[in-house]
Formats: C-alpha cells, sequence, structure tokens
C-alpha cells in the first residue's frame, strides 16, 4: 500500500550558542491514508520537531540539513515557499497542544476560521463566515453563533482545543498533524477530544498523526505507533503489538511504566534521563540507559528492520536474539 | 460589566492622585523663598501694609484653609498673576499653548513613525545589521542629553549645511503669519492657504520636532521590538503559519497588531518624557512654548509661571495616562470583555 | 559561539575602565588640569581646539579642558548624593511601608504615587524652583523624584520577607523580628538596588545637566557639564562648536558608561530582571 506521507532520514538540527543540537537523526516512517498513526516519546524526544519539519515549519536557529519527506510523491523539502503554502493548512494541517496560546488572542474564533476558507478556497466574507459556523458545529461547539464572536480567553481549553480542530480541520485536508491536543486537558474532556479527533478522521478520510508522550492515549485511537527516544526512532508497530509484544528496551520501559489497573506490578521507572543531543555520541542514543546495552550500541546505529508483520526495530539486542549475527 | 468596572475603578483612581498632585503643588508654591506679601507689596510698604496684604492674601490661616483656597482658585482658573508680563498665568498659558502643543505632536509622530517601523523591523530581522544599528541608536540615544542632539543638529545642519533655519522661533521673520485660528502654525497656514507660511513653519518645525522625537524614540523601539519578538516565538503565529498564511501576513498582519496593543501602554510614559524635553528643546530652538515662558519668568524671578507649569504638566500626565489605559483597555479583547 | 559574551563583556569592561577615567580626572582635577579653571586669556578667546587649548576656550579665554574636568567633579558629585540620598530615604519608607502595613503603608504608597504622577525632569524643575539655585537644592531635588523607585522596591521585598517570617514564626516562638526581618531582606535587595542605583546614576547626571542648561541649580562661577553647554548654545550658530561638543560628549561617555555597566550588572546579579537581549 503506498503512503500517503512519506518521511525518509529526516534530520534536524538547532544552531545554539552552546553547540549544534542534533534534534532528528535520520527519522523514517510513513502515514497511510486515513490511519492514525501515534508518535510517541519523552519530552525532548523530537516528535515535536518532527511534526514541525513535516509542514517545513522549522525556522533558525533550526535547520532540516537531510533527508526527504514525501508526499503525493513530491518532496515537501524541495518544493518552493509559495507552494509550501499551499500544502499548509490545506492537504496538512496542524493541531498545537497548549489550545489557548495557540489562537490569536485579538481575533474572534470564528474570523481565525473563516480567513482559511478565504484564503484556501478564495471563499467570500459571508460564505467564509458561514461556513466557519458549519466547522464549528462540526467539532460539537454548541451555540456556533455566538462562540463565533468570542475570543479565545472566552472559552474553556476543551472548547479552544475544538476551535484548534475546526481550524485544521476547514479545508478537508488529507493529513492531520496533531501535536500534543490533549495536553493540559482535563481527562474527561481529553478523552472527548480523542474521540472527536478519530470519529472526524474516519469520517473526513484523513489521516492522523498524533503525537503524545502519554501512552494511554495511544492504546486508546492509534492504529500503528513510531516510538521516538532522543531523536532516533526506535520502534515501530501497529498498536496491539507494540503493547503486547514491545521489543525494543525502551518500549518494553515505556510500557512498563504505565500503571495497570488488571496487574498488581510494581511501577518502574526509567532510569537516567534523555541524553543531551548537544554532540551526540554515535550509535544508539539509548545505549547509556539500556539494560541490555552492547559493545557495538555505541559504536554504530542499529538500522530498523523488520521483525514481524508490521512490526519494525532498531536495536542490536533484539538482534542478537533473532539470531542475526551482529558484528 | 466587567470592562465598565475597570472603567470605573480606572476614573476613580484619578481623584486621589490629582489630589496627591495638588499638594505637592501648593507646598512647593509655599516652599518660595521669601514672603509673597513683601513681593507684593513692594520695597517701600510698611510693615501694617505688608499684613494688611497678608491678610487679604490669606496668608495667616491655618495651611489646610491655604490649601483649600489653592484649590478652589485652580478650579476657577486662578493660576497667579505673571510677574513679568503683568498677565494671568491662566492666560499667558493660553497663548502659549499652541506652541508646544504643536512641537509635542511633532515629535509624537517623529518618535512613532521612525521607532515603531525601526522597533517591528529589528524584531523581524533579528541580529541583522539594522537591529544592531537600531540597538546601538538606542543605547547610545538614552545617554545623550536632548539640549546637546539639539545643538548638534543646529551646527551640522544650520551652520554647515544651510538647510535648517536660525532657532529664532516659528516662523521666518520676513513671512507673515497665518490667521490664528488653532494656534499650530502649520495647520492654520494649511487651512488658510498660505503655501508660504506652510512651508516656513514647516521647516522650522523640521529640528525641534528631530530633537525632542529622537530623545523619546529609545523607550518605544526597544519595547516595540521585544514585543515583537516575544510575539514571534508565540504560539498562535507558528499556528497560523501552519495554516498556511504566507509569512509577511503572519508578521504583519497578526503578529504586528498583537505587538501594538501593549505599546499603547509605553506612550504614557513617552509623554512624560516629552514634556520633560518640551523644556529643554523650546530653549535651544528659542520655541515660544510654555516650557519657554515658564523657564524664562523663572529667571527674571518670576517664581509662579514655573509652578503654574510644573501643576499643569502634572495634570496632563495623569489624564493622558488614564486616556492610554482606556485606550489599552478597549483595544485589547481581553480586557473589553471579561 | 561565547563571543557574544565575551563582547558583553569587553563593552561593560570598556564602559568601566571610561568610567574610572572620569572619576580619576574628577578626584584628581586641580593636578589633571593644565590650566586654573577660571584663569581668563582674553587673548585666546574663543579659539578652537589647539595644542595648548586642547578642547579650545570660551569668550573669556578660559581653557576648557580644565573647566571639563573640574565640572566632572560637580556632576559626579551631586549625582552620588542624589542617588544615595534617595537610596537611603527611599529604603527606609520602603521598609517602614512594608513592615508596619495599615494606614502607614498606605499613606506611604499614595504619597510615592503622587509624586509618580509628575514627570521626573519636570518635577525636579519644580523643586529646584522652590528651593533656589544651589547645589544642595539640586541633590535635593533629583533625590526627590528618585525615592519613588527605592521606595516601590523596599516594600516589595519587605511584603515577600513579612510573609516568610509568619511562617518561620509559626515553628520558632518569634523572637527579634526585625532581626529575621534584616537576615533575610537584605540578601534580596541587594542586587536589585545596586543595579538600580547604577542606572539611576545616569538619570541624575542627565536630569542635573538639562536643569543647569535651562538656568536652574549649578549657578556659574561653578562650572557643570550642562551649564557648559549652554554657556556654548549661542556660539553654535556662528561656527564655534567646541564649546558645545565636550560638554556633551562628556555627559554621554559617563551617563553611557553607567547604563551599560547597570545593563551588565542586572544580567549577573538578578537574571529575574533580564529582558529580551
Amino acid at each position: 500500500m503506498t503512503a500517503l506521507l512519506s518521511v525518509r532520514d529526516l534530520s534536524v538540527q538547532f544552531v545554539t550558542d552552546d553547540g549544534v543540537v542534533e534534534a532528528l537523526d535520520t527519522v523514517s516512517f510513513d502515514v497511510r491514508a486515513g490511519e492514525i498513526l501515534g508518535v510517541v516519546g519523552e519530552s525532548g524526544s523530537g516528535k515535536s520537531v518532527t511534526a514541525l519539519a513535516m509542514l517545513r515549519l522549522i525556522r533558525p536557529p533550526g535547520h532540516i540539513v537531510g533527508g526527504a519527506v514525501r508526499f503525493d510523491g513530491v518532496d515537501l523539502l524541495t518544493v518552493s515557499e509559495e507552494q509550501m503554502r499551499a500544502v499548509r493548512g490545506r492537504s496538512i494541517s496542524m493541531v498545537f497542544q497548549s489550545p489557548r496560546t495557540a489562537l490569536n488572542p485579538v481575533l474572534t474564533v470564528g474570523r481565525q476560521i473563516a480567513r482559511l476558507f478565504a484564503l484556501h478556497q478564495r471563499a467570500s466574507a459571508p460564505e467564509a463566515w458561514r461556513r466557519a459556523l458549519e466547522m464549528l458545529a462540526l467539532v460539537g461547539i454548541a451555540d456556533p453563533e455566538r462562540r463565533a464572536r468570542q475570543y479565545a480567553h472566552q472559552l474553556s481549553g476543551g472548547m479552544c482545543q475544538r476551535v484548534m480542530i475546526a481550524m485544521a480541520l476547514a479545508t478537508a485536508p488529507r493529513l492531520l498533524i496533531a501535536d500534543e491536543p490533549t495536553t493540559g486537558l482535563d481527562v474527561s474532556i481529553a478523552a472527548q477530544v480523542l474521540e472527536l479527533l478519530r470519529d472526524l478522521g474516519r469520517r473526513t478520510g484523513a489521516a492522523i498523526v498524533l503525537i503524545t508522550h502519554d501512552l494511554a492515549v495511544v492504546a486508546e485511537v492509534c492504529d500503528r505507533v513510531t516510538v521516538m527516544h532522543a531523536g532516533q526512532l526506535v520502534e515501530m508497530a501497529d498498536v496491539r503489538t507494540l503493547f503486547a509484544r514491545p521489543l525494543h528496551p525502551y518500549t518494553q520501559a515505556l510500557v512498563r511504566s504505565i500503571p495497570r489497573i488488571d496487574q498488581d506490578v510494581t511501577l518502574e521507572p526509567i532510569p537516567g534521563t534523555v541524553p543531551s543531543m548537544l554532540a551526540p555520541p554515535p550509535g544508539c542514543r539509548y545505549a547509556d540507559r539500556c539494560p541490555r546495552v552492547l559493545d557495538v550500541c555505541r559504536r554504530a546505529r542499529p538500522a530498523l528492520l523488520g521483525a514481524g508483520p508490521e512490526h519494525e526495530v532498531a536495536c542490536y539486542a533484539v538482534e542478537q536474539d533473532v539470531g542475526v549475527t551482529v558484528r | 460589566m466587567g470592562f465598565g468596572g475597570y472603567v470605573v475603578r480606572r476614573l476613580l483612581l484619578v481623584v486621589p492622585t490629582l489630589i496627591g498632585v495638588t499638594i505637592i503643588s501648593f507646598a512647593l508654591t509655599h516652599l518660595l523663598p521669601g514672603n509673597p506679601a513683601l513681593v507684593k507689596a513692594g520695597p517701600l510698604a510698611t510693615p501694617e501694609v505688608v499684613q494688611e496684604i497678608e491678610r487679604s492674601m490669606g496668608l495667616d490661616r491655618p495651611l489646610p484653609v491655604q490649601y483649600w483656597r489653592y484649590v478652589s482658585g485652580l478650579l476657577h482658573g486662578d493660576l497667579g498673576e505673571s510677574a513679568s508680563t503683568g498677565r494671568p498665568v491662566l492666560e499667558d498659558f493660553r497663548q502659549r499653548i499652541p506652541a508646544t502643543l504643536e512641537l509635542t505632536l511633532a515629535s509624537l509622530l517623529v518618535a512613532v513613525g521612525i521607532g515603531v517601523p525601526l522597533g517591528v523591523l529589528s524584531a523581524v530581522h533579528r541580529d541583522s545589521v539594522l537591529d544592531h544599528v537600531s540597538r546601538v541608536l538606542g543605547v547610545g540615544g538614552v545617554a545623550m542629553p536632548s539640549f546637546w542632539t539639539g545643538l548638534l543638529l543646529l551646527y551640522v545642519f544650520f551652520y554647515l549645511l544651510g538647510v535648517a533655519p536660525p532657532p529664532l522661533g516659528r516662523l521666518a521673520a520676513d513671512v507673515t503669519p497665518p490667521p490664528r485660528l488653532t494656534g499650530l502654525t502649520v495647520l492654520d497656514a494649511a487651512l488658510a492657504g498660505h503655501g508660504g507660511a506652510l512651508l516656513s513653519a514647516l521647516h522650522h518645525l523640521m529640528l525641534p520636532a528631530l530633537t525632542l522625537g529622537f530623545a523619546v524614540m529609545a523607550p518605544l523601539t526597544r519595547m516595540v521590538r521585544a514585543t515583537m519578538l516575544e510575539i514571534l516565538e508565540s504560539d498562535y503565529v507558528k499556528a497560523a503559519w501552519a495554516a498556511g498564511l504566507p509569512r509577511r501576513r503572519v508578521v504583519y498582519g497578526d503578529a504586528l497588531r498583537n505587538a501594538l496593543i501593549p505599546v499603547i501602554t509605553v506612550l504614557g510614559v513617552i509623554f512624560g518624557f516629552l514634556m520633560a524635553g518640551n523644556v529643554v528643546v523650546e530653549m535651544v530652538y528659542a520655541w515660544p512654548g510654555l516650557g519657554h515662558y515658564a523657564v524664562t519668568a523663572l529667571v527674571t524671578k518670576d517664581p509662579g509661571p514655573i509652578q503654574s507649569f510644573v501643576l499643569f504638566v502634572a495634570v496632563m500626565y495623569v489624564f493622558v495616562n488614564l486616556a492610554v489605559d482606556l485606550l489599552y483597555g478597549l483595544a485589547d479583547p481581553r480586557i473589553r470583555l471579561r | 559561539m561565547h563571543w557574544r559574551r565575551l563582547t558583553a563583556n569587553r563593552l561593560s569592561f570598556a564602559s568601566l575602565c571610561a568610567l574610572l577615567v572620569v572619576v580619576a580626572a574628577a578626584l584628581l582635577a586641580p593636578w589633571v588640569a593644565p590650566y586654573d579653571p577660571d584663569e581668563t586669556d582674553a587673548a585666546a578667546a574663543l579659539s578652537s581646539v589647539s595644542l595648548h587649548h586642547l578642547l579650545g576656550t570660551d569668550l573669556y579665554g578660559r581653557d576648557q579642558l580644565s573647566r571639563l574636568v573640574h565640572a566632572a567633579r560637580v556632576d559626579l558629585l551631586v549625582a552620588l548624593s542624589a542617588t544615595a540620598m534617595a537610596l537611603g530615604l527611599g529604603s527606609t519608607l520602603g521598609a517602614l511601608a512594608g513592615y508596619r502595613g495599615g494606614w502607614v503603608d498606605q499613606l506611604l504608597m499614595r504619597a510615592v504615587d503622587a509624586v509618580m504622577a509628575f514627570p521626573a525632569f519636570i518635577l525636579a524643575m519644580g523643586v529646584t524652583a522652590a528651593l533656589g539655585n544651589s547645589t544642595a537644592n539640586v541633590v535635593a531635588a533629583i533625590a526627590i523624584t528618585h525615592v519613588p523607585i527605592y521606595t516601590r522596591l523596599i516594600r516589595g521585598e519587605m511584603l515577600k520577607v513579612r510573609e516568610m517570617e509568619y511562617a518561620e514564626a509559626a515553628r520558632t516562638v518569634g523572637n527579634r523580628p526585625r532581626q529575621i526581618v534584616l537576615v533575610h531582606l537584605f540578601p534580596n535587595c541587594v542586587p536589585p538596588l545596586v543595579v538600580q542605583a547604577t542606572l539611576a546614576m545616569g538619570f541624575a547626571i542627565l536630569t542635573v545637566a538639562a536643569l543647569s542648561f535651562i538656568g536652574l541649580g549649578i549657578q556659574p562661577p561653578q562650572s557643570e557639564w550642562g551649564q557648559m553647554t549652554a554657556e556654548g548654545a549661542g556660539y553654535v550658530v556662528s561656527g564655534e562648536w567646541w564649546l558645545v561638543l565636550f560638554p556633551g560628549l562628556a555627559i554621554m561617555a559617563t551617563v553611557l558608561a553607567f547604563n551599560l555597566i547597570g545593563d551588565t550588572l542586572r544580567d549577573v546579579l538578578d537574571p529575574r530582571m533580564r529582558g529580551v537581549r
């Protein structure tokens, strides 16, 4: 099945006063039409950077230094800014975390949605407004006529997130990137937002890339999952497989750290912290925290290899398990 | 009710501030060395006459009563008399205000017209040559005394280049002044269609406005730049960009619109600097405004005008800050609708 | 990538050096100045920059360099005294307001508001005009306009400390509350006070210069940078530029030095106050 969006060897660097931070290290994955792909990792793992890079929103001091992002057969990293603008918000759109700060405080929410219609579909002002109201109703906001005239600070966090989703889905994009859409929301509101995303995804046929640090969210709505650690992609699998049979030590640790109501297990936090990506060592960046680390892990990066249908992992220890000779 | 409450609260704050201002002003007028009754009586007056005058001026009453007389006088427009012009100070003020107003407005135009774009461009093109130059000018400009700037400008543009007029007032000596409608020479000349007078007025306004405008520009530029930088990093700017809006529109539309709101608050502070600078610049260019009037009166041992000037400026400052706060409340929907 | 920090340090280092030069010149004026500042020389009147008179002479033939150096004393002394006075008075009032609270606090805060309702220079003008033209009165005038800043600062810190004090008193039997207050108060106050005072020195110099320029404050025969500029102002239109350039330059250099040092101190001592670079 050809992918809707295909990321290959994407690398991003940030130039800071203290040196070069390698935020993403040759990340590769596919997003298939209509699926919900989760991108999971601790904070600092590069999840958000991946999202921004996909839409070419990385600005100095950040630079995309390698790789390709193929959408509809075209590498988005090579097209002109004008062509990119035609993609953003139209074919691919994004929902940001902390919804209230992601909305312009001095424009009414209705206006913020409406102008996207005016921009991407050359809708007239009254037409754009009408469609904005439709979108607000679609995302489940009651009394859209009144709400559209309000400002971000007058809406609750959950409602702001719905507005963001409305903005993102306004032009029926084929891919929606949601960066931590439920962080900071009440558990019950978060559940509603997730439900909304899944529902709208199914209805519009849009694929969703869901970025989160919360495995519970992933378990709830995602079809497939990629796991990131310190800018490197370490495992990719369909959601059931990932939870039932996690292969990478990091994924295993993540899964083990989820509290479970049906088992009496001691919670085990993952030792250490995400390593500094300032002049990082070669090799696997989980090496210092890994219980199964081998010498080769520190020397060279393991490649992402298939370990089953819909299951890929980058780990020398796993290779060893399976009998692949590890150099 | 939220915004209404904000307005009411803000208005109420004005009253105690004004009272405080009049108390300080009263203290200053009563600190004047010498006995004002003596001054009024003249050197040949007998002690009885002086006492009589004292009584008529209320100088023998307790302080609170004198303060009350002072304030009621103020409310009736009694700002005392100027010994040098022989007229009520209020009248002198009325005659001189337009010149100061003209200079203040022109300087504000310069400061905002140059300062705001400079701050915006500095933020948008951070760490560029323009940014560095503007920051250097900002830091340097704050350290330059405005009278020095004015004199240097005079030297360069009048003496060396000959493009500026001599610092003798608002119009060239050989130009007929336009009929006085507003008192703002530029406006009056424009309204009356006197091309020659208009040009001359602008010509004479040029250097003073540049001097004063430059003197107050630095804090404005700095604040615009800082606010703009903060906003350019904000989530909603990123979100707007992610939604496909062209970068130029995001920066000069969304971002700028948000940035200009807090800048309103700086305008109040700028006004304070403007009034302070006004005095000095008027002296440098012999600009016949309020500051010039007050200072020259002092030099001729006429103390009334300067204290009235101080009070006047303070009251203006209070109301300008009030207007700025209310404007800010209107502009920011977070305050207007809560 | 550390060059940016080094440059900042180099700049403030240069400022410190410049400032030391000014202070040294001021302190050693009688020995550094090539001439007696009041010595007239009609033959050399209004002469421009030359080997004999490095900064030129004025109408009376007085050497401008000597006058400038002597004027440095006045400017620095006024600025220092005013800042010290304001610091002392303002801190005391602020501590009082914060500690006592109640009507004392309210009254002091209203008074501070009233003073701040005047643009600083305008108030300084008023006070100097009321008290009379003398150096001491100028110092008092400037000090008065600076007091509110310190009052508010110390009051803020005091309020914070009082909260802590209650917490401590809850644990220990609170004796010697004043001791606790002082121990906690000072370390927090010193950094912002130092920064404010340094920046205030610059403002003070600008104020005294402007006051003297318009004829208030420092009177001849005492020389002061602003006053020297005023004397030279009339000659700018006829091309004698040196009378105006050098005193103004002295003002600018000194104020700039104080400002840059103050900014560096702010970055070093109080990261909370750090603005956007």
